[in-house]
């Protein structure tokens, strides 16, 4: 089953075309990584499905309902949480009420309900709690709830993140090169986890990632992007052998490194690189 | 001159750090050349000739001389810290006095050439008689050479052992406190019928001598006592929970001194602390929209506006009342008009961020103040001449103690405590978290699920409702309601406030409104320089506590928690999936 379609979704900034004419889908359940040179739009296409942008033209749609013209936080109440390539913290709450403000709309407490203390929003308030402590122990926080979002270190900081994303129950996470500034250590445990948000949650995963080891190792499909729009699209061993990829991201005479860069994490092994007309779907 | 410096002399390789070069005196000159400009401007700009008027201790030193003085010694303790050895201190200090002295000689001087009165006001030749004690240019010498004593001395003191500094220091400064708040301190003694001892203590507006000694001496024993018996270490050596219960005495007696305080200041106190204790109510309610939400909202008095005319429409007994019904019938409708304004007024322009927003809702403050006063309006709320003859929300004869702004007082403090639950209630729930991430980053609030909109205009509206509730106070304080009431430095006080006092803290707001609203109610002499003062304290917050004076534990939490973050934090390597969800 199809959870996120976009049909020639365009995002345009004045002359410069961002995003242009994408067809997309996510199956239901799946780990789909979206990749590409830098500056080929990755992000701009996550602004555009978790409403950071009003797209230019065409249409997505989150499990049949078309999403493109609402709001943020509808479009979260939906389903759709998103992580942000430089951590977006709000740095002067704690790691808790990070996780907290996340589950925000799953809450029903109203203003009046909470300043006469009824016993409905205690109730609500303390299964929120509850709540957190859990996701906070599950991201490997535990412990640190009472700290200031900005006093983590980094890397607690990105699983904070996370949590925080998780809080709202997500069926689509969209993460937004989660292993940005991470030692292998700390991206093999990061690709381990969410591969395991999906097994154990069955959280659809769309991913934006440089790490090639971890595009390679958890996606199930790749769509390549280069300026704005889709060059290729396929499962890694495709993607591995795809030679307009490999030129778009590495220009040409670069292949090998992507091979090197692939190079076991790909169950079905390394095409050569500079195969001619290996499938782009 | 202490052991240390006598054998330890300028340069001498006994010192603990012989490779490190001695004192840099181009330093020392520029701290005294930067207290010298402080000195020229506070005589020019009026602060020293003004307060010299006001005696500190009768017949011994007015405040005027205590500003200029402390121009100066400031500059000789900011020296000494830049020099090694005591000797070198003292000389550092003393240079630095020196400069700063010389600058106000030099202002004399020129004085004496040239007629600064011209462009400076306040360049008078009482200025200069008061510098020269009286010598005139013959006594130009006087403040560098005053410049050299105090700087030396400030010096000196800042090098003596902290056990004899600490009392020293604080001695001095509790009675230039006793002393400026002298006619406060003095009232509650008149009305207790003790005029022996408050005449023994103090003169009209300062303190005697007796009284200055007296002050000295209880504050020196007192601290001496203090440290002897290790008051503080024996606190702090207690279990929490002791400590915890050790501060539920010390609230009662705050809030009992709270609560009779009126009683004991008579008339004048009383308008004062009504005064402050309404600013402390409308502080809470726009901590809810600045402090929480982060919505920089200077339009508050377009709300209070619709708060004080409602009561003046509903209760007044004058010519354009309405209704003629008790103030306690007007409050929540008042309330209720504000908080639809505000709904009318948040809704086009609440996804404004930031600054913009500032300037958008400091228009409408203006624009109800022009409509307040002007002809459209006139027949219903009377243009300039305003609605009069507000009676007073209790209605007692006035020879009882709740007759003046003593009741006023006793309101705003209940509904003050009212708000102040309300926003501590909320914060700790649903809402208060998402007006907190709406003030820590907007974009991502909505993108967690928070409706901006929605969670925006409850902040705004809440906060324009207790506007309106210190509108309606304000007009039952006044007993009349005029567009100059109306004035944009309403606004400006409360947003003052909550940000000097400390961005969603409760004691913060009440500390804030007792620095920024009562005292310049308590001195006059302030008045001229009221802004000068705001704006000073506003730029020095900034500066060097932007948390506010006193912050709410979670911004105190920023400050203390490095301390403890990084050992703990060190040890932890738990991989990201352990600890899985079950």
């Amino acid at each position: 089953m199809t959870l996120l379609v976009t049909r020639a979704v365009t995002k345009r900034f004045g002359g410069l075309l961002a995003v242009n004419k994408l067809d997309f889908e996510v199956d239901q359940g799946a780990i789909v990584s979206v990749i590409g040179p830098n500056g080929a739009g990755k992000t701009t296409f996550f602004n555009c499905i978790a409403g950071f942008y009003s797209i230019t033209a065409g249409e997505i749609e989150l499990d049949g309902q078309p999403i493109h013209k609402l709001r943020r936080d509808q479009i979260a109440h939906l389903g759709v949480s998103r992580t942000y390539q430089n951590i977006r913290l709000f740095a002067n709450m704690t790691a808790m009420e990070n996780i907290l403000v996340g589950q925000h709309h799953h809450l029903k407490s109203t203003w009046i309900g909470t300043v006469l203390g009824t016993r409905s929003v205690k109730d609500d308030e303390k299964r929120a709690q509850e709540e957190a402590g859990r996701l906070l122990r599950y991201v490997g926080l535990r412990g640190k709830g009472d700290l200031l979002a900005s006093k983590l270190p980094y890397g607690d900081q990105r699983r904070l993140e996370i949590a925080r994303a998780l809080a709202n129950k997500p069926r689509l996470l969209l993460l937004d090169e989660p292993t940005a500034g991470m030692n292998p250590a700390e991206t093999s445990q990061l690709t381990e986890f969410i591969r395991n948000l999906r097994d154990e949650l069955g959280i659809t995963i769309l991913l934006i990632e440089h790490e090639m080891r971890v595009v390679m190792g958890i996606s199930e499909r790749i769509t390549v992007l280069d300026y704005g729009e889709k060059i290729a699209e396929g499962n890694p061993a495709e993607i591995q052998s795809n030679p307009r990829v490999i030129e778009a991201y590495l220009g040409r005479g670069g292949a090998a490194d992507l091979g090197i860069a692939a190079g076991g994490a790909s169950a079905a092994g390394v095409t050569n690189p500079g195969d001619p007309g290996a499938p782009t779907v | 001159m202490t052991a240390d410096a006598v054998a330890a002399p300028v340069g001498s390789t006994t010192d603990v750090a012989p490779t490190e070069s001695s004192t840099d005196w181009r330093d020392i000159a520029k701290i005294g050349l930067i207290g010298g400009a402080v000195a020229i401007y506070l005589c020019l700009v009026g602060i020293v000739p003004v307060f010299h008027a006001r005696q500190l201790i009768a017949g011994v030193i007015t405040l005027g001389q205590v500003a200029l003085f402390g121009s100066m010694a400031i500059p000789g303790a900011f020296a000494a810290r830049k020099a090694r050895t005591t000797r070198e201190a003292v000389i550092a200090g003393g240079a630095a006095g020196l400069i700063t002295g010389g600058a106000v000689t030099l202002l004399v001087l020129v004085g004496s050439v040239i007629d600064l009165r011209a462009m400076f006001l306040n360049a008078s030749p009482e200025l200069y008689s008061m510098l020269t004690m009286g010598l005139g240019v013959a006594g130009a010498w006087i403040p560098a050479v005053e410049g050299l004593v105090l700087g030396a001395l400030a010096a000196g003191i800042g090098r003596l052992p902290d056990h004899i500094r600490s009392p020293l220091v604080r001695g001095l400064f509790a009675i230039l406190i006793v002393g400026l708040f002298a006619g406060l301190l003095r009232a509650p003694l008149m009305s207790a019928g003790l005029f022996q001892v408050a005449r023994l203590l103090f003169t009209g507006d300062g303190l005697t001598v007796t009284g200055a000694v007296l002050v000295f001496a209880v504050v020196v024993i007192g601290r001496v006592l203090r440290q002897r018996v290790g008051v503080a270490a024996r606190v702090a050596a207690l279990p929490v929970e002791r400590r915890e219960q050790l501060r539920i005495p010390a609230i009662a007696v705050l809030i009992g001194i709270i609560l009779v305080l009126p009683l004991l200041l008579g008339p004048f106190f009383a308008q004062v602390i009504a005064l402050v204790a309404l600013y402390v109510l409308m502080g809470f309610g726009l901590n809810i929209t600045l402090g929480l939400a982060g919505l920089l909202d200077l339009g508050f008095v377009a709300f209070f506006a619709v708060g004080a005319y409602t009561v003046g429409l509903f209760t007044s007994l004058a010519e354009y009342g309405l209704l003629d019904v008790p103030f306690w019938v007007a409050l929540p409708f008042a309330m209720l008009f504000a908080a639809i304004f505000g709904a009318i007024l948040g809704l086009p322009i609440l996804s404004i961020r930031g600054d913009y927003l500032a300037i958008a809702t400091l228009g409408f403050g203006e624009i109800i103040r022009i409509l307040a006063g002007s002809n459209l309006l006139l027949p219903l709320l009377g243009g300039p001449r305003g609605i009069i003859n507000i009676p007073k929300p209790i209605d007692v004869p006035s020879t009882s103690f709740l007759a003046g702004p003593v009741q006023i007082y006793y309101i705003a403090l209940v509904f003050g405590a009212v708000v102040a639950f309300l926003a501590w209630r909320l914060r700790a729930g649903r809402i208060g978290r998402a007006w907190v991430a709406i003030r820590e980053d907007e974009d991502v609030a909505e993108a967690v699920g928070v409706n901006l909109i929605q969670t925006k205009l409850l902040a705004y509206i809440l906060g324009a409702a207790f506007a309106g509730l210190g509108g309606a106070i304000f007009a039952g304080l006044v007993g009349s309601i005029f567009p100059s009431s109306i004035n944009l430095f309403v606004s400006i006080n409360v947003a003052a406030i909550v940000i000097v006092g400390g961005m969603g803290s409760i004691p913060g707001i009440v500390l804030g409104a007792l620095f920024l609203i009562g005292i310049p109610e308590l001195f006059r002499e302030f008045t001229d320089y009221r802004f000068l003062f705001y704006g000073a304290a506003l730029i020095g917050m900034m500066l060097y506590r932007p948390e506010g004076i006193w912050p709410s534990s979670i911004a105190r939490r920023e400050l203390h928690v490095g301390d403890e973050a990084p050992a703990m934090i060190a040890g932890d390597t738990t991989p990201i999936t352990r600890g899985g969800m079950s």
